[in-house]
């Protein structure tokens, strides 16, 4: 949105109307009441001393008799006049003191730098209090008080928005270039940090004109006969049980006014800063579902003592005109003691798919599956607490980044105790000693001492094992590792790898392994699941990955493995191009765009998951005979273009 | 050498950088305040003893304050006498400073710690409670709900909001004492004035720490251990929100110092921030040197305890390594 339609579409925002609305009101009321009314403002109504409200006086007169609603308006001005001048010399005060530290340098900077911290840490209205001793009372006195009082934090202000930019790599090049300190400041520093200072300044008159008017109520601002609102109120007040209103009314207008100003700098915010909120659709409960049970299992038969089964599920989330779905139609079994991988470039789904099947996708997102069974119960047929035993219990999570998924003010071995404390009731010393046995059992050494640290005191790879040493506080039967080693060293992946084989080999427990490096799945697993956009497209033994691969994309990762024969002079093979976004998927087969077997029949229809007679299963209309003959008509898979030559997913943090 | 020193006892040279800080700090508020008095325009005792004092008062008060002896012998007499806790003569009433704050203070303290404690019982709970129910960007009304709320309540200073109260509950109502300290009845109204704007904004605070913490890995971390919400809530977010909490805990508090000056004014409450306004009002320069030392030492000290607490119960806070 361009500048002038962003200002237009705020400004015809509720918000923006309502500001407007009272700004004008406050600018009239200031600019007209003192000429129109000034006059009768100070009329004196003889005999209607303090007297309430009433058709002629709406709210009541003054100890002297005067109307206060006509002085209330009159007071506008003041008002206003002295918070505007308030701010003015506190900004321009702020921006001489906050510019200091880039004028003169580091050491100048730090003396200016601490004063302003001590004098940040008192409040305005203090300062200003002692202020007002030295410039005495009066409406100079006040303003000169409360501008000062305000100084700081605007020097702050400045100080912390300008060194941020004084840092900045173009500053950095301009002082290289030999541009002289007063130069930066006046040609990068302020332009740059004049946005933030205009909105606070603009929300900084509502907080003058609050402090200005609290300075006149205790008697040191404006002085008799001048009047402001903070000076009608303290004159109210003493005779607020016969006529409140003399008192409320100048605290209604300064709150009101006040709030303008916030709003002001509110709007201000969101036209400089461009935030616009677009409604997201939400995705609510698909009716498609015919109820537990209902699909018919696609393949393999029904062998019933998987660790984990999962048919149709579906991922939804909400999107920007209408919801979509990241995972679309995935199912996934897994035996006990198997290592199944599941790879794919990033935004390809497979993350999502191992949240849903920890059933762990949170709000908005919408997961929802035909059959999820986790060591054969039905998941959406349990009670909650049944439920969150058995997944507290016989499942395991691993995720991707060891340094923020272990809770840093917790010690590492709280954190695995607490699982077995919640789940089989232990009590705290007992949890305590199974959390150090089983920081053992992941080779962490001297585990007593590991498990009184915090996790900032572990290294990646350690903080990786802790991870997998919480998921076998209890029994586990399925570990869900989520891109375990992405995060960590080469040479500590691989140990993170063989703890996993380990673990799974000596208690039988099931990994799902998702990784979109599928050279790690290739030496850790036993199969492999290949998403694309949302789905599986072809599912197949480890051992047939390099020759039985029958997806024109499964080859084209596979071949992105550089291995000991690949000739190094060459760049890697990489897939030409990009993945679609799941929430705007083409017609037809969701990788015909990158693929170079695709045809007519590819672009228009969507290939569904049938058995590939590979051990496995393919979902493409023109799957690759096994590596050494052609494919049907077409050319062997060396036409897959591999000029360009890097791994797509590689990337993917 | 000096790294591994400060290696093996992090905390020794933390709290030794921390208190010089406080001390160095607090010398810059004597200092001002002695300064104060100097800057004053004119002669300061006939400021404060008005026009119609006659030469021979106004010559024995300067003789008393030691305005004659020369500027750094004044300074030296001043520190020694707020070493031995001499505050001085009020210019207005005569008595010395020290009993006219001993007598003030523990009103003042009172009502500010009442409002505190008031403040931060109310507005944590709240505060995590909607950012709970805001997680992930859920309950958008609620958000918008607490958002206007909250920003309604932060728009309305404490002393407007004090005349309001007044009005609603002692003129109208007749339900609760419009002045003075008398009994537990007189403290809802200034307690409430204090706490309204200062609680709305630790609440807004807490809140949008809790909805970020919720969002943070370790948290999903938990929701796979399968913790209980009250676990994952009280045991895994809310020590993470504790840093900038406990930051903003200090701010109010100091914040609450201010506002009972005019707090106390509109409640006539017998406390040193009312007495800190006709201090100033007839220039009786000894009382507001004392009360800017009170407040000003007040401040100071709250930072103090905040930082080390910061330090202490957040493990992984760098406030110590700075």
């Amino acid at each position: 949105m361009s500048w002038s339609r962003r200002t237009r579409h705020h400004l015809s925002s509720p918000l923006g109307i309502v500001t407007a609305g009272l700004l004008l009101l406050l600018l009239v009321t200031a600019i007209l009441a003192p000429p129109l009314l000034g006059d009768r403002a100070d009329e004196i109504v003889v005999g209607s001393l303090q007297s309430g409200s009433s058709a002629e006086h709406p709210f009541g007169t003054d100890a002297l008799g005067r109307d206060v609603f006509t002085r209330t308006l009159v007071a506008t001005r003041m008002s206003l006049v002295l918070a505007l001048l308030v701010v003015a010399i506190g900004v321009v005060a702020g921006l001489i003191i906050g510019a200091v530290p880039i004028v003169l340098g580091k050491r100048a900077g730090r003396v200016v730098v601490a004063g302003l911290n001590l004098m940040v840490a008192f409040p305005g209205l203090l300062l200003a209090l002692f202020l007002a001793m030295i410039f005495g009372v009066g409406a100079r006195g006040a303003v000169l008080s409360m501008s000062i009082a305000f100084a700081p934090s605007f020097a702050r202000l400045t100080h912390t928005t300008a060194s941020g930019i004084a840092n900045a790599d173009y500053v950095s090049a301009a002082r290289l270039l030999g541009v002289s300190r007063w130069r930066i400041l006046t040609r990068h520093v302020i332009p740059n940090i004049s946005e933030p200072l205009i909105v606070n300044m603009t929300s900084q008159v509502g907080a003058a004109l609050l402090s200005i008017s609290a300075l006149s109520y205790l008697g040191f601002g404006v002085q008799p006969p001048s009047y402001d609102w903070g000076r009608m109120l303290s004159d109210g007040l003493p005779a607020i049980y016969t006529n409140p209103a003399a008192a409320l009314a100048p605290c209604i207008t300064i709150v009101v006014a006040g709030l303008t100003f916030v709003l002001a700098g509110e709007l201000l915010t969101q036209i400089l800063g461009g935030h616009h909120h677009g409604h997201l659709r939400m995705p609510s409960r698909l009716s498609r579902r015919q109820g537990p049970e209902a699909a018919a299992p696609t393949r393999s038969a029904d062998d019933g003592d998987e660790v984990l089964r999962l048919d149709g599920l579906t991922v939804t989330m909400p999107g920007e005109t209408t919801p979509f779905s990241p995972v679309t139609d995935v199912s996934l079994r897994i035996r006990p003691g198997e290592i199944v991988g599941l790879v794919g470039e990033s935004g390809s789904g497979k993350s999502l798919t191992a949240m849903a099947a920890a059933r762990l996708i949170s709000y908005p997102g919408l997961a929802e599956a035909d059959v999820h069974r986790i060591k054969g119960q039905e998941l959406r047929l349990m009670r909650s607490r049944d439920r969150e035993r058995l997944l507290g219990t016989s499942l395991a999570m691993v995720f991707q980044d060891p340094m923020s998924s272990l809770n840093p003010t917790l010690k590492v071995g709280r954190q695995l105790a607490e699982v077995a404390e919640t789940h089989e009731g232990l009590g705290r010393r007992d949890a305590w000693q199974r959390a150090v046995d089983r920081l053992s059992a992941v080779l962490i050494s001297s585990p007593e001492v590991r498990a009184k640290q915090y996790p900032m005191e572990f290294s990646g790879g350690m903080r990786q094992r802790a991870s997998i040493a919480m998921g076998l506080m209890a029994q586990p039967a399925l570990i869900i590792a989520d891109e375990p080693t992405t995060a960590l060293d080469v040479t500590v992946q691989r140990e993170v790898l063989n703890l996993l084989q380990r673990i799974s080999e000596q208690t039988a427990a099931a990994v799902l392994l998702i990784s979109h490096d599928i050279a790690v799945v290739a030496e850790t697993a036993s199969r492999v699941l290949v998403m694309y956009a949302g789905r599986v497209v072809e599912e197949l033994p480890v051992s047939g990955l390099v020759t039985d691969a029958a997806h024109p994309y499964t080859r084209a990762l596979v071949a992105s493995i550089p291995d000991m024969s690949t000739d190094r002079s060459q760049p890697l093979a990489s897939i030409p191009g990009r993945p679609p976004h799941t929430a705007q998927l083409p017609a037809g087969c969701a990788f015909a765009p990158r693929c170079g077997y695709a045809d007519d029949q590819c672009l228009e229809h969507r290939p569904e998951l049938v058995d590939s007679g590979r051990g496995g299963a393919v979902a493409c209309w023109h799957p690759l005979l096994p590596a050494g003959r052609a494919p049907q008509g077409m050319a062997g898979p060396a036409s897959v273009p591999a000029s360009a030559r890097r791994v797509a997913a590689e990337g993917e943090v | 050498m000096r790294s591994s020193f400060r290696a093996r006892h992090p905390w020794l040279v933390f709290l030794t950088r921390r208190l010089g800080r406080f001390v160095v700090s607090m010398a810059v508020v004597v200092t001002a305040a002695f300064a104060m008095v100097h800057a004053l325009p004119g002669d300061p005792v006939r400021a404060a003893l008005g026009l119609r004092a006659s030469p021979e008062t106004i010559r024995a008060t300067r003789e008393q304050l030691g305005l004659d002896d020369p500027l750094w012998l004044q300074y030296v007499d001043y520190v020694r006498g707020l070493l031995h806790l001499d505050l001085g003569i009020s210019l207005d009433s005569q008595t010395p400073v020290r009993e006219v704050m001993a007598q003030l203070v523990p009103a003042t303290v009172k009502l500010g710690l009442a409002a505190f404690v008031v403040c931060i019982v109310i507005a944590i709970p709240v505060g995590l409670l909607i950012g709970i129910a805001t997680r992930d960007g859920r309950g958008r009304t609620v958000h918008l709900g607490f958002g206007g709320l909250t920003g309604l309540a932060l728009s309305v200073p404490d002393y407007l909001l004090s005349v309001g109260l007044v009005f609603v509950f002692s003129v109208s109502l007749g339900a609760l004492p419009v002045a003075g300290m008398t009994g537990a009845a007189s403290f809802v109204l200034p307690v409430i004035a204090l706490v309204v704007g200062p609680g709305a904004y630790l609440a807004r605070i807490v809140r949008a720490e809790t909805q970020g913490v919720l969002s943070e890995d370790y948290i999903r971390t938990a929701r796979a251990k399968r913790l209980p919400a009250r676990v994952v809530y009280l045991r895994h977010a809310l020590p993470n929100t504790l840093t900038p909490t406990l930051t903003v805990c200090g701010m109010i508090l100091a914040s609450m110092l201010a506002g009972t000056v005019l707090v106390e004014s509109v409640f006539a409450w017998p406390g040193i921030g009312a007495e800190l306004v006709d201090s100033v009002l007839v220039k009786d320069y000894p009382m507001v040197q004392a009360v800017a030392l009170f407040f000003g030492a007040g401040i100071l000290l709250i930072n103090l305890v905040v930082d080390v607490a910061i330090a202490a119960f957040d493990p992984r806070s760098t406030i110590k390594e700075s």
